[in-house]
């Protein structure tokens, strides 16, 4: 199962990365192998099987709604890369 | 003085034939010694440990009784640890100092354990060797030109060099298990949702479990003992309580049907490595336990179904590094400019293969090809356990195909990698206890580990088999490192 240079340009934008031509090369090639390796898995009859998502199959598990204390704001900001005041600085988004 | 074990140590301490100072000078001479050699520590926490270590003194001398009380430990730095860089390996993570510690910290902290450091490991724990660290790659201590498995390739390294009394790791698709077998130490990657997986940098949520690497099998049950049980803020951590290891190892163990797969042993299994896990067999017939013959029919494909579902979870749980909130931040042009930026400069060659892999099985018109495939064949695997133990108590099968590899040797070609976790991968696929065992060498020394494999919840029982094992075998597993 070969993937296109193309589709993964585009699966890199989903995935917010970006590749130099190089690279983009070589993760085309690389990711066609293994995909070409996970092709194995068409020969498995998974007709009526479901699905797996947790081994010991928990279901979800509901608590009561209580306040607890919650992190200070400072020590959350501490590890933020641009700051101000108590907010997370980001590039702006919406255009003036 | 070398090499002794955990519950050696901790007996040591309570007698106050050694002071937990001593104890933690010992490990930190160790570390500027023989670390620059082997580099399984990311981070030492030298003045911290000196520090925890007056502290376990005062108590000690006061008669405190805890189970870990001045134990140093080294942890995988994919563990949150309050006040101490959390780096998971990656230029991303480089500079994050975690402001709350996992779980498993707090445990051991109210146990009374000491943290010595953080240790090396694959980036995001995406690895078999600690070649994908973005910092260095960290090496065996039975020979310094080969790796030391991964992704837990740091913490295995300091167990089997001494530079620990005992260490945490993380274990997805191998990640303890077989690192534990390049380095002939013990590791455990218990039944999924024993251990709390608070506060461990998520890789894959649905198979990430914490486990121990030790130098005794005891050990680990002491330590599993200390960071395991339900947490409510895990909610897949099983809700009832775990039962007392240590005790469980003390009863007599009564003969076990022991389960070899069939397709386990075929081709892809170095022969030095089979040679050394029959010999392993032979001695558990010897204790009374009977080998027979059982079926693992999907065995094969549960390495393509984790290469889709890791990566999977892995995209999923690896877009919150996008340079705001914490971490590594490049700049860009506007908003998605300075997320593809950050992240492109901040991931490493594997961590985006994965990311790629998985946002495409994930991707419109390929989730029901790929991903629910992949999930119904993971139900397949579990189906496959489940009848085979119905015939075998425990299942015996390799830790890893081959012994430890050299650097280099497979890091250009990402499927030959991961072929190393081809019988480690479906215990996590199935939720399954399973325990990495030394059991032998191969011809130039190298360590092999045998798996033990229980059904779900068994971790008493594959601990109590592994100990007996482990006292009929008596190795000497000291490296030779000086």
């Amino acid at each position: 199962m070969a993937i296109s240079k193309e589709e993964v340009q585009h699966v890199a934008h989903l995935a917010r990365l970006e590749f130099s031509e190089e690279d983009l090369e070589r993760f085309t090639r690389e990711l066609s192998g293994i995909l070409e390796y996970m092709a194995k898995l068409s020969e498995v009859d998974t007709s009526g099987v479901e699905p797996t998502y947790n081994a010991l199959r928990l279901e979800n598990r509901f608590r009561e709604d209580q306040v607890q204390a919650s992190f200070p704001p400072e020590e959350i900001l501490s590890n933020a890369p641009e700051r101000e005041g108590s907010s997370f600085v980001v590039p702006r988004v919406i255009r003036s | 003085m070398e090499h002794r074990s955990l519950l050696e140590w901790r007996e040591s301490l309570r007698r106050r034939e050694i002071s937990a100072r001593e104890l933690v000078e010992y490990y930190l001479e160790r570390i500027r010694r023989l670390d620059p050699k082997i580099k399984a520590y990311l981070t030492v926490c030298e003045e911290e440990a000196r520090r925890q270590a007056q502290e376990a003194d005062r108590r000690l001398s006061a008669g405190e009784d805890l189970p870990l009380l001045g134990v140093p430990l080294a942890i995988k730095d994919n563990i949150c640890t309050r006040g101490v860089r959390t780096t998971c390996a990656s230029r991303i993570l480089e500079n994050f100092v975690p402001p709350y510690d996992a779980t498993v910290i707090e445990r051991l902290k109210a146990a009374g354990a000491i943290l010595l450091g953080k240790t090396n490991l694959d980036e995001f724990a995406m690895g078999s060797s600690t070649e994908n660290s973005a910092f260095f790659p960290t090496r065996n201590p039975w020979d310094t030109e080969r790796v030391p498995g991964g992704s837990s390739g740091g913490s295995a390294a300091a167990v089997a060099a001494d530079l620990c009394a005992g260490a945490l790791g993380s274990d997805t698709g191998g990640s303890i298990r077989q690192p534990a077998s390049f380095c002939g130490v013990v590791g455990f990657k218990p039944t999924y949702g024993r251990v709390s997986r608070y506060g461990l940098v998520a890789f894959a949520s649905s198979l990430d479990q914490i486990g121990p690497l030790t130098r005794t099998v005891a050990d680990t049950a002491l330590l599993l003992q200390v960071i395991g049980g339900p947490d409510e803020r895990d909610t897949t951590s099983w809700p009832e309580p775990q039962p007392d290891y240590l005790a469980e190892l003390e009863k007599p163990l009564s003969p076990l049907r022991l389960g070899i797969p069939k397709e386990a042993f075929g081709e892809g299994l170095s022969s030095e490595v089979r040679r050394v896990l029959e010999e392993a067999l032979r001695e558990a017939e010897k204790l009374g336990h009977e080998i027979r013959e059982v079926s693992l029919p999907h065995l094969e494909y549960a390495l393509p179904a984790y290469y889709i579902i890791a990566p999977a979870e892995a995209s999923s749980n690896l877009a919150r590094y996008d340079g705001v909130k914490y971490g590594f931040r490049a700049q860009g042009r506007d908003l998605i400019d300075m997320y593809k930026k950050t992240r492109s400069r901040g991931f490493g060659a594997e961590v985006k293969r994965r990311i790629m892999l998985g946002t495409y099985a994930l991707s419109a018109g390929y989730y029901e090809a790929f991903y629910r495939k992949a999930s119904q064949v993971r139900t397949l695997i579990i189906r496959d356990f489940e009848e085979a133990f119905r015939q075998a108590d425990l299942i015996l099968m390799p830790a890893s195909p081959t012994p430890a590899f050299r650097l280099g040797e497979k890091t250009d070609d990402p499927l030959k990698m991961y072929l190393s976790d081809i019988y480690t991968i479906p215990v996590n696929m199935a939720g399954l206890p399973g325990l990495s065992l030394p059991v032998g060498f191969t011809e130039n020394r190298l360590p092999v580990n045998l798996q033990i494999i229980g059904p779900q919840l068994a971790d008493a029982l594959v601990l109590a088999f592994g100990r007996a094992l482990e006292a009929a075998l008596a190795l000497d597993l000291k490296p030779p490192l000086e």
